[in-house]
């Protein structure tokens, strides 16, 4: 049998239990005498709470107990909080409303939680929070943002003025202006990133238990980031002492971006486990997923593209409102700004740029990070511009793009991001091929003489994952470190337990990470098991988010790995009498090099534990652990393009063809990298087509279930072609750059491009329903 | 509360559950056969669909009375021992899942599809009667491979029976 090493492309060790039907996701989890908890949500968006009557429900069977926000603040459960500090252009830091986990005074969206109730079955629980009484009087709202910033508007925190969080900038002013005054040519465009719904197909769910002998809780919950919960749990709300909380974080189905938070039914379950004694359990349904779970994107921008007479780039000036919603999440702060606005020189040499952003509260659900996290919105401006500027210009717009692509590496941008290596024609250049771009024309005019409207599209993305290094992003507000730890544990029959502090929820972590450990040593993946997702096995780490488990957390197994290595080889040195800097590993064995002398893995590991032949000194065992902090992020960047063909009769789009040519440094398992573009590109494309949590005026969600909200089906998405380029990442030791949100932020542009080519109106919003697509053409 | 008797893979079962009772609240919470998922409230997501007497079904818009009698399989009841069923290979030989939630219900639809359209069955009707299952991970690409390779096994095995 082969060794399943770097590159290969293995099938997942996870997949067995999940096909077979053993996964075990939170709600599988039943634990003896667990109660169920069923909450009592806002119907309005906006309004004082000024009763509840918790007594008709306590008469109802099974109940446990009701328990109101008062009683909470009363217990001094701390407010939520955002953990990445933004400041002003005026210097003053950005102003973060009081967020209880359950309201005791004022509802600030639709489905915010006023009370829980706690009982014996679901059922009993969803019942009785029927019978909680709460008299509500209601107040203005306010789900426009534009007139959330208007005078007069209905104000939602007294601690945010005028309902502006921060008026922040980024590059040179000046600079920009000048640009612009010297300018050939200046392409303008109004862009509207609209606002989605994360929904992993798992919704949220939290099943929290007290052990009063022992003062200590267990939180099972579906988060992307267990160690980060207990932090925050622990650090700033006040539920338990952070030796005294285990939060396991099991098989959990799906996150993109909505499973990094802590939310407020985490906190109360855990804190309802106390006041009662008995397990809590809560499961969202999927109402309460699109009410609750933070949204992504919503943002609002004026962009301008300043050009010389030979079409380069001179400037770029961008002002961008963005909607937060009613309450700051825990990195809502951090996706408009250091997410967003340092990603705005995309490919292209930009000398001078200007980013002004304007994060304001209105009432509708919180916005976070969902998957790409402000690089989809800084992508899709960028490459709107660039096919407005090639239309506006009367040039092709690959042509347009590789004018303007860095081609000197490293590059540092006007907005902070220094980008350490790239070839971006080769993507362009394999993506052009792999749709065959020269044939278009020719596929374009045969199309109209059959009476269909066909266009192209290209977006040429660059992404910065892997967000560190710490001392950096702390330098720019984050409240937390984003290293990533790893523990490797041999065993001493040889076999390996590695820990690690990402998480995987769908990224098959227990592969791609066994692959390469065991390529390292020539052993099987089979021996290899990877542990995560529980902080009382794992002593830290970080998670999953921003595609940042291989970059950040492989390199630190890698760290771990060298050390073992390091000390395997020192034991066979003495064993062999040789000199350790000739001990090399081949296929599973220790060998002295250049001689027929080895050791088997296995025997190593044994070795290690019998210490009964050891250098003089040595400790037993064979277990090292490591922190890997990254000295910069990662720079994955490709090239899409997408040819579809509109129906102007209906508006319909139909894709021709979809193309993503990606470098993502090294492939580890290039089968699970394809799988990570794929639900990239279905998401981004689902922006583009179909996905859009649309609100009321009076703040009611109208896209609160699978019947508004539309998700893409089989149906709506193509088959993918899929191209790899590649340059090594030369920042960390496997040169790998990430995959996980490059679909979701080059996918939107290229679909819109297209379309905006084939009818021949740039004017034409996301999501591009046929609707919206038809009256684009017949006005 | 009712006396509820059906078969579920092939077990007899009896239960006495309240009258609103779904079937996938039966199948999860008193039988323990977690593998079908629920994932929405609407009978749009597709995570609990099981088998009746053969057809694939949403278990949440089933009323456990309205099975009564009936013979269910579940995810947990298509492999073979330890011989997966043809569906539960190709998904995972060809990467048709990511996070796996959404899988059971993926593979208990597609067998349906496969049985009624055997080697009849193209992508563009595949992606058509998948309709009824959404994923949030796969983007469809690998479930649409593997489910057109699992027909593949699936009607050769009953070409050689």
């Amino acid at each position: 049998m082969g060794i399943e090493g770097i590159g290969t492309r293995a099938l997942r060790k996870e997949d067995k239990r999940f096909i077979t039907g053993k996964g075990r996701y939170v709600d599988d989890i039943r634990l003896h005498g667990m109660t169920y908890a069923a909450f009592v949500r806002s119907p309005y968006a906006h309004a004082k709470v000024t009763a509840i009557d918790t007594a008709p429900a306590l008469e109802m069977p099974g109940v446990v107990a009701v328990l109101t926000g008062k009683e909470l603040v009363d217990d001094k459960i701390g407010n939520l909080i955002c953990g990445w500090m933004i400041h002003s252009r005026d210097g003053s830091p950005m102003k973060m409303g009081a967020w209880p986990a359950m309201a005791p005074e004022i509802v600030r969206f639709v489905g915010q939680a006023v009370a829980v109730v706690i009982a014996e079955t679901r059922n009993q629980a969803r019942d009785a929070a029927e019978a909680v009484v709460v008299t509500y009087e209601e107040l203005p709202a306010v789900v426009d943002m534009r007139e959330a910033v208007a005078s007069g508007a209905p104000q939602l925190h007294p601690e945010a003025p005028g309902n502006v969080i921060f008026d922040w900038t980024l590059g040179d002013e000046v600079a920009t202006d000048a640009a612009f005054k010297a300018a050939a040519n200046v392409v303008s465009l109004d862009i509207t990133n609209n606002r989605l719904a994360p929904n992993a197909i798992e919704p949220r769910a939290a099943i929290a238990e007290y052990d009063p002998a022992e003062e200590h809780f267990t939180l099972y919950t579906t988060s992307q980031n267990p160690h980060v919960a207990r932090l925050v749990l622990s650090a700033f709300y006040n539920i338990a002492q952070e030796h005294k909380l285990r939060v396991i974080a099991p098989d959990v189905g799906g996150g993109f971006g909505s499973k990094i938070f802590i939310y407020p039914e985490e906190m109360v379950a855990l804190w309802a486990s106390k006041k009662t004694g008995r397990p809590v359990k809560w499961t969202a349904d999927r109402t309460e997923a699109f009410l609750t779970d933070a949204h992504g994107r919503d943002h609002l921008s004026k962009a301008e593209m300043a050009f010389d007479k030979d079409n380069r780039i001179t400037g770029l000036r961008v002002k961008t409102y963005a909607n937060l919603g009613a309450y700051m999440s825990l990195f809502s702060s951090s996706v408009p700004t250091y997410l967003y606005a340092t990603l705005l020189s995309g490919q292209y040499n930009i000398p001078a740029i200007f980013a002004e952003v304007i994060s304001v509260y209105t009432n509708t659900a919180p916005v976070d990070a969902y998957r790409g996290a402000g690089r989809p919105e800084a992508s899709y401006l960028v490459e709107r511009l660039m096919e407005t500027a090639a239309r506006q210009l009367k040039v092709d717009p690959t042509e347009l793009r590789r004018k303007n692509f860095i081609t000197q590496f490293p590059h540092q941008t006007p907005v902070i991001m220094a980008s350490d290596i790239g070839d971006f024609n080769a993507s362009l250049d394999a993506a052009m091929k792999a749709i065959d771009y020269a044939g278009f024309p020719a596929r374009k005019a045969k199309a109209e003489s059959e009476g269909k409207l066909r266009g192209i599209g290209v977006s040429c993305y660059i992404e910065a994952c892997g967000i560190a290094p710490s001392k950096a992003v702390g330098s720019l507000g984050a409240g937390v470190g984003l290293w990533e730890s790893a523990e490797v544990r041999v065993n001493p029959v040889g076999t390996i337990e590695v820990l690690t502090g990402s998480h995987s929820h769908g990224q098959g972590h227990e592969t791609s990470f066994a692959q390469v450990v065991a390529g390292r040593l020539g052993i099987s993946i089979d021996q290899v098991q990877i542990v995560h997702g529980d902080t009382d096995k794992v002593q830290f780490g970080m998670g999953t988010y921003g595609s940042r488990s291989a970059a950040v957390g492989l390199s630190a197994i890698v760290k771990a790995m060298e050390k073992v290595e390091a000390k395997a080889k020192k034991i066979v040195a003495h064993q062999l009498e040789a000199s350790e800097n000739d001990i090399v590993i081949e296929e599973g064995q220790f060998k002295v090099a250049g001689t027929d002398k080895a050791i088997a893995f296995p025997m190593v590991a044994l070795a290690a534990y019998t210490a009964h032949n050891l250098p003089d000194g040595m400790e037993p065992g064979l277990k090292e652990s490591a922190f890997y902090d990254p000295s910069n992020f990662t720079f994955p960047a490709g090239s899409y393009i997408c040819e579809v063909e509109v129906d102007a009769g209906t508006g319909k789009t139909t894709f021709i063809n979809f193309v993503a040519a990606d470098d993502f440094g090294r492939l580890i398992n290039p089968m699970i990298v394809e799988g990570q573009v794929h639900g990239g590109l279905a998401q981004g494309i689902g922006q583009a087509l179909l996905e859009h949590a649309v609100y009321d005026e009076n703040g009611q969600l109208l896209t609160a279930s699978f019947m508004d909200y539309a998700m893409p089906r089989a149906e709506d998405l193509p088959s993918f072609k899929i191209q790899h380029t590649m340059t090594e990442c030369p920042g960390n030791p496997l040169g790998v750059k990430g995959c996980g949100e490059a679909g979701a932020i080059g996918a939107s542009a290229a679909v819109i491009n297209a379309i905006t080519d084939a009818i021949g109106n740039n004017d034409l919003a996301m999501p591009a329903s046929p609707d919206r697509v038809w009256h684009a053409i017949h006005g | 509360m009712s006396t509820i008797r059906l078969t579920v893979n092939g077990k007899p079962v009896s239960a006495d559950v309240e009258d609103r009772t779904l079937l996938v609240h039966l199948l999860r919470d008193h039988l323990g056969l977690t593998g079908t998922h629920i994932g929405c409230d609407t009978s749009q997501c597709g995570a609990c669909t099981v088998h009746i007497d053969g057809c694939a079904v949403k278990s949440c818009t089933v009323l456990v009375g309205q099975a009564n009698g009936s013979n269910i399989t579940t995810i947990e009841g298509i492999a073979n021992g330890d011989e997966l069923h043809p569906m539960q290979a190709a998904f995972r030989d060809n990467h048709g899942l990511q996070c796996g939630f959404c899988t059971p219900g993926m593979i208990m639809a597609s067998i349906d599809i496969v049985h009624r359209h055997g080697s009849a069955l193209t992508e563009d009707i595949l992606r058509q009667e998948l309709e009824g299952n959404i994923c949030r991970c796969t983007g469809y690409h690998n479930i649409v491979k593997s489910v057109l390779n699992a027909a593949g096994r699936m009607t050769a095995a009953q070409a050689a029976e």
